[in-house]
């Protein structure tokens, strides 16, 4: 198949019925997998390894906030990619997909918060300071209300994705431009970026770096939180879709009666 | 434009056009943080550029839900619509006319209530330098906010919620410029910062309220 066929493939999904049908068939192997490696991870971290010779065993809870934590910013650039799909092409999949993809990303980023606390009170002494990384993901936090804020708040649904894409769209840049900004205005106590880095691979890298014992299990972790939101995501997008028929179909007899 | 532009700053200035409460807004908060923090000249001293910057961007955010509402409810949006004017021209004016009945006026008292905050001499300048820059940007980004929610009864609540995120980087660079100014130090790159900000939400944002806007309208 060439590369055009291809691509003409994957915008079939963009049909509700398709993208029901392949999604109810891949979601168990979704749902099992992610369970699977969340649970191997965290056990694993868990329970089989050490204890860091500074932090004792407070340092495990990156099993779930550094996941977490990711998840939170794919989400955000997931939906930024389905808004971008639903302006130019206009397929409603698209469009309820990221309706559907915010309040994981909610929840998510409401996670890394929560165990950053968690972590954050024994030590450094505070469960809260204003440093650049967890203003951010406030700030994150503060983006995704307005988002599900706005849909819930338009009744017209074509309307609704539209305007919530464009607010995607520029919330994005401003996202990004906050980042910067908080960077600027407040040098900061969280670590540095320190699972994967350019230099690490190469070996080039002399910073400290998490050891590979904490590594494989936070892997799992990773790959676990992704299935989880992939699964996620596809259930509530088939719940919007039905809900729109739902409605679509009361509409009707409403009109027939 | 011109005519767009006199006709909004008319219906602002008389009766019943706002104009003034965002100012006496901007006073009252001002008035209001010595009450909540304490009378000591000194802590007030150096939360002064900030506060001056809050009270500002709040009384901005005040007056963002009539900016287009009014004329949405009358109708005269639908015929600036379908007017020769490209939309991305109206919500530029529309921006023009908020800020120069919101910002600047904000702009010229923020020295006075400079005074009431004991803020340090050399922060004035700064302080006024720094408004006058980010305030344009703040209206910019407001009316990005006032088209998402122009259809919506009872959008104001939402349009806070979605607009203050937005107003982050402007806030954090402008009050820094304030901040670094009254103390005296080196305020180049938050200013140029704060500049480069204006600039492209200028030059950027009316596109999207434009666009917003032409959604809400359909």
């Amino acid at each position: 198949m060439s590369i055009a066929a291809k691509a003409n493939a994957l915008w079939e999904y963009a049909n509700p019925r398709k993208f029901l049908a392949t999604s109810e068939r891949v979601l168990p192997f979704f749902w099992i997998t992610s369970m699977f490696c969340i649970a191997l991870g965290l056990v694993w971290g868990f329970f089989f390894t050490p204890d860091d010779y500074k932090q004792g065993s407070t340092v495990k809870i990156i099993y779930l906030h550094v996941p977490a934590a990711l998840m939170a910013i794919n989400c955000w650039l997931m939906m930024l990619v389905t808004s971008l799909i639903w302006l130019v092409r206009r397929h409603h999949v698209s469009a309820l997909a990221a309706r559907a993809a915010a309040p994981i990303g909610i929840v998510m980023t409401l996670i890394a918060l929560v165990t950053g606390a968690i972590w954050g009170q024994p030590m450094w002494g505070t469960w809260w300071a204003w440093d650049p990384r967890l203003t951010s993901f406030l700030i994150l936090f503060l983006f995704y209300l307005g988002y599900v804020a706005l849909w819930e708040a338009i009744e017209d649904p074509d309307t609704a994705a539209d305007l919530t894409s464009v607010l995607c769209l520029v919330g994005s840049v401003f996202a990004i431009l906050s980042r910067y900004a908080v960077n600027f205005w407040n040098q900061g106590l969280h670590q540095g970026a320190s699972v994967l880095r350019a230099g690490a691979v190469t070996g080039t890298d002399t910073e400290e770096k998490v050891s590979n014992i904490f590594f494989y299990p936070l892997l799992v972790c990773i790959i676990g939180f992704v299935l989880l939101f992939v699964a996620l995501v596809l259930y509530r997008t088939g719940t919007e879709i039905r809900a729109r028929r739902i409605k679509a179909l009361l509409a009707r007899e409403r009109v027939g009666g | 434009m011109i005519a767009l532009l006199l006709r909004d700053l008319k219906l602002a200035f008389r009766a019943g056009g706002g104009f003034g409460l965002g100012l006496a807004f901007f006073l009252i908060v001002t008035v209001m943080v010595p009450f909540a923090v304490g009378p000591q000249s000194s802590l007030l001293a150096t939360i002064a550029a900030g506060v001056l910057w809050l009270g500002a961007l709040l009384a901005c955010l005040l007056s963002l839900d009539r900016l287009l509402a009014l004329d949405w409810e009358d109708g005269s949006l639908d015929l600036l619509a379908t007017a020769p004017l490209p939309l991305e021209a109206v919500v530029t004016v529309k921006a023009l006319a908020h800020w120069l009945t919101t910002g600047l006026p904000l702009v010229l008292v923020a020295p006075i209530l400079g005074v009431l905050l004991n803020l340090p001499a050399p922060g004035f300048f700064w302080l006024v330098i720094s408004l006058l820059v980010g305030t344009p940007a703040l209206s910019v980004i407001g009316t990005f906010g006032a088209a998402l929610t122009v259809g919506l009864k009872r959008g104001g609540l939402l349009l806070s919620l979605l607009v203050l995120p937005l107003y982050v980087p402007t806030l954090i660079f402008g009050a820094e410029v304030a901040r670094r100014g009254a103390l005296g130090m080196e305020t180049q790159t938050p200013l140029l910062m704060l500049a480069g900000i204006t600039a492209a939400t200028i030059a950027l944002l009316p596109f999207a309220s434009a666009a917003v806007l032409r959604i809400n309208l359909r």
